[in-house]
C-alpha cells in the first residue's frame, strides 16, 4: 500500500502573527514552523496503515528549502521518505497542481491531508487535488479503515456524522479523529537519528497558475475591555445581553 | 452574467444558513449590476420560491438519481452547469461542511478562482477582491481573484441575514444529465442528533471546559444551553478525555463557530481554543480563575464557581424570558 501524506510548513500554534511591507506580506521572521496540526493526525493514522498493510508513506511538501526541517520531522515521526516540490507555494490551486503531478506519477493508494492549514486555513487542497485527478474525495474525515481496495471512512457533517465506501484510490482531508490526540506519534531519538539518512527528494515544479493573489492582509480589530460582573449580580449579566450586546 | 448561489438543504428543508448566503450573492450581484440565480439539489420540500426574499431572482431546482445525497463531485457538476446556461461569474457556497467539500472541486471544474472562510462583501469587483479569514482567526487576508470566475464560501453568521422582504422568485425545474459514474462514494450511514441545532450554525453556544470536573456535570450546562435555546459545544480537553463527543470540540483541530453568543465556563481560554471562538459577537467568560487568559478576548467576565454562578445564570435567563 502506497501512502502519500500532505504536509504543510505552518508557523506554530501560539505565534504572534504579523505583517511586513505594508501589509502586503506575511512576515516569518522569527516564527517558529512546525507540521500542520491537521496533518499529523494524517500522518500517524497512515504509519497505522503501513504497519498494518505493509507498504510506505511518503511525505510530502511544496515549498522552498526552509520547509525541509518540517518535513524531516515527518520522517523522524515515521514516514519512510519525503518529496520537496522545490516552490513557493503560491496559492491553493498551485499547490494542488504540484501534488496531483507527482500522485499521478507514482500512483498512491492514499493521499491524506489535513482538511486545512493552520495559517491560511483555505481547505482548499484536497478538494481540488481530488478533482484534478477524479479521485473519491472524503473532506472533514475523522474515521479511516481500509479492507481490500475499499475505504470506509467516516466524516462530519453540520450535527452529525456519516460512514461513506470508496474503491482506493482516494483523497483525504483528514482531521482529529483520523487518531486521537493522544496517539499521536512524536519523533524518538532512534527515529531522528535515522530521519538524517531516509530520502528527502526534492523535484522541480510544474507550471501552473494561480487562481488567487493576497494584496493585503490585516490583524482584527482590537476588543473592547472586558466588563467585569459580579458573580451575585448575574441579572445584570442578562440586562446587558440584551440591552446592550442585543444577544437574547 | 449572473452570480450562482447553491441553496443547500437538509432533509428536505433550507438550511438557515443558506438564507446568509443567498442574502450575501444578492449584494454581490447588486455590486456586479447583475441578478441571482440559486440552484437547489436534490429532493425539497420547502417552497424554492421563497429564496426570492432573499434575494435570488431565478431558482432551478434540479433533481436525479446520481443526486439524491452529497457527493462533491455529482453536485459540483450540476453547479457548474448551472452556472455555464446562466453565465455564472461567480458561485457562492455556504461555509458548512458541504459548502467546503465543494469549493475546491467547482474551482477546477469550472476554471475559477476560489476564495474560502469569507467576511465580508467584496472590495471590488474587476478582478473580484474580498476579504477572508486566516491564521486561524488572528489575521485578515484580501484576496484578489486572477480568473473571470469565483468560487465564495462564506463563514457561516459572519455576516447575517439582513433582506427577506424581495419578491417570490421563478422557479424553472431542470434534470441535468450528471454522469452517474462522477459518483465515486456511497454514503452508508447518516447519524444526526435530530432536533438539535447543529453546533456550526448556532447563533448561541453554550460552552464548557476542565472547570466543570468531570461530565456528571454537565446537566447545568445544558440547562443553560436549553433554557437560551443555545447549542452545546466544550473545549478540547474536555474531548480528547471523552467527557463530551469530538463534535462538540471547538477551537483549532476542532470546528471553528462564529455564533452571536458564547458563553464560556471553566475555559481557561488557550490560544488554540480562541483560534475557534475569538469571532463571536458577544462573548461571556465564567471562570473562578481571576487570571484565565480567556477574560482578556471577553466582553463580559464573572469571577466565580460555575457550579454557583451557572444555574443563578439560567434562573435569571429563565425569569427574563418570562418577563419579555
Amino acid at each position: 500500500m502506497k501512502i502519500l501524506v500532505c504536509i504543510s510548513h505552518v508557523p506554530d500554534t501560539t505565534s504572534k502573527i504579523n505583517f511586513k511591507n505594508d501589509n502586503t506580506e506575511f512576515d516569518t521572521a522569527g516564527l517558529q514552523f512546525v507540521i500542520n496540526p491537521y496533518d499529523e493526525f494524517g500522518l500517524t493514522r497512515a504509519i497505522w496503515l503501513k504497519e498494518k498493510f505493509g507498504g510506505t508513506v511518503t511525505a510530502i511538501n511544496v515549498g522552498t528549502n526552509a520547509t525541509e526541517p518540517t518535513l524531516r520531522k515527518a520522517l523522524a515521526i515515521g514516514a519512510d521518505d519525503a518529496i520537496r516540490v522545490d516552490a513557493e507555494p503560491r496559492d491553493s490551486f498551485f499547490v494542488a497542481k504540484q501534488l496531483a503531478k507527482v500522485i499521478f506519477e507514482n500512483e498512491y493508494d492514499i493521499v491524506i491531508c489535513g482538511q486545512e492549514s493552520i495559517d491560511y486555513n483555505g481547505g482548499q487542497v484536497p478538494g481540488m487535488v481530488a478533482a484534478l485527478l477524479k479521485m473519491p474525495f472524503v473532506n472533514a474525515c475523522v474515521g479511516l479503515e481500509i479492507e481490500g481496495q475499499t475505504a470506509t471512512c467516516t466524516r462530519e457533517i453540520d450535527g452529525g456524522k456519516e460512514v461513506l465506501k470508496a474503491q482506493l484510490p482516494i483523497v483525504i482531508g483528514g482531521k482529529k479523529g483520523l487518531v486521537e490526540e493522544k496517539d499521536l506519534r512524536i519523533p524518538n531519538m532512534r527515529g531522528i537519528m535515522s530521519a538524517r539518512t531516509k530520502p528527502l527528494n526534492v523535484v522541480q515544479a510544474t507550471e501552473a497558475p494561480s487562481m488567487t493573489e493576497s494584496v493585503k492582509y490585516q490583524k482584527p480589530a482590537p476588543k473592547a475591555a472586558v466588563k467585569m460582573i459580579d458573580k451575585d449580580n448575574v441579572q445584570e449579566l442578562v440586562e446587558l445581553l440584551h440591552s446592550e450586546a442585543k444577544v437574547i | 452574467m449572473s452570480v450562482i448561489v447553491y441553496a443547500e438543504s437538509w432533509e428536505g428543508k433550507f438550511k438557515k444558513t443558506t438564507f446568509e448566503t443567498v442574502n450575501y450573492a444578492a449584494a454581490v450581484a447588486e455590486g456586479m449590476g447583475t441578478d441571482v440565480v440559486a440552484v437547489t439539489i436534490g429532493e425539497l420540500q420547502s417552497n424554492a420560491a421563497d429564496l426570492g426574499k432573499y434575494g435570488a431572482s431565478k431558482v432551478i431546482t434540479v433533481s436525479g438519481d446520481s443526486l439524491s445525497e452529497f457527493n462533491p463531485f455529482t453536485y459540483a457538476h450540476a453547479l457548474v452547469e448551472a452556472a455555464r446556461a446562466n453565465d455564472g461569474k461567480v458561485i457562492v457556497v455556504n461555509g458548512t461542511f458541504t459548502g467546503k467539500s465543494l469549493a475546491p472541486v467547482i474551482g477546477v471544474e469550472y476554471e475559477a478562482a476560489v476564495i474560502t472562510n469569507v467576511v465580508s462583501r467584496p472590495s471590488g469587483f474587476s478582478p473580484l477582491t474580498v476579504q477572508r479569514n486566516a491564521f486561524s482567526s488572528k489575521g485578515l487576508v484580501e484576496y484578489k481573484s486572477n480568473s473571470e470566475r469565483a468560487v465564495i464560501s462564506i463563514v457561516t453568521n459572519a455576516l447575517g441575514v439582513h433582506k427577506e422582504d424581495g419578491s417570490p422568485a421563478n422557479v424553472e425545474a431542470a434534470t441535468f444529465s450528471v454522469d452517474s459514474g462522477l459518483k465515486n462514494t456511497e454514503s452508508v450511514n447518516v447519524d444526526r442528533v435530530k432536533g438539535q441545532i447543529p453546533l456550526p450554525e448556532a447563533e448561541l453556544v453554550v460552552s464548557a471546559g476542565r472547570g466543570m470536573k468531570g461530565p456528571e456535570n454537565w446537566g447545568m450546562i445544558e440547562d443553560l444551553a436549553d433554557t437560551l435555546g443555545a447549542a452545546t459545544a466544550c473545549s478540547k480537553p474536555v474531548s480528547d478525555m471523552g467527557w463530551r463527543p469530538h463534535s462538540e470540540h471547538v477551537g483549532q483541530t476542532g470546528i471553528a463557530i462564529n455564533p452571536n453568543l458564547y458563553i464560556a465556563v471553566g475555559i481557561s481560554g488557550a490560544v488554540q481554543h480562541l483560534a475557534g471562538v475569538s469571532n463571536s459577537n458577544t462573548i461571556v467568560v465564567i471562570n473562578s480563575d481571576p487570571e484565565a487568559p480567556f477574560f482578556k478576548a471577553a466582553d463580559y467576565g464573572i469571577v466565580g464557581d460555575a457550579f454557583e454562578v451557572v444555574p443563578k445564570l439560567t434562573e435569571a435567563i429563565k425569569a427574563f424570558k418570562a418577563n419579555n
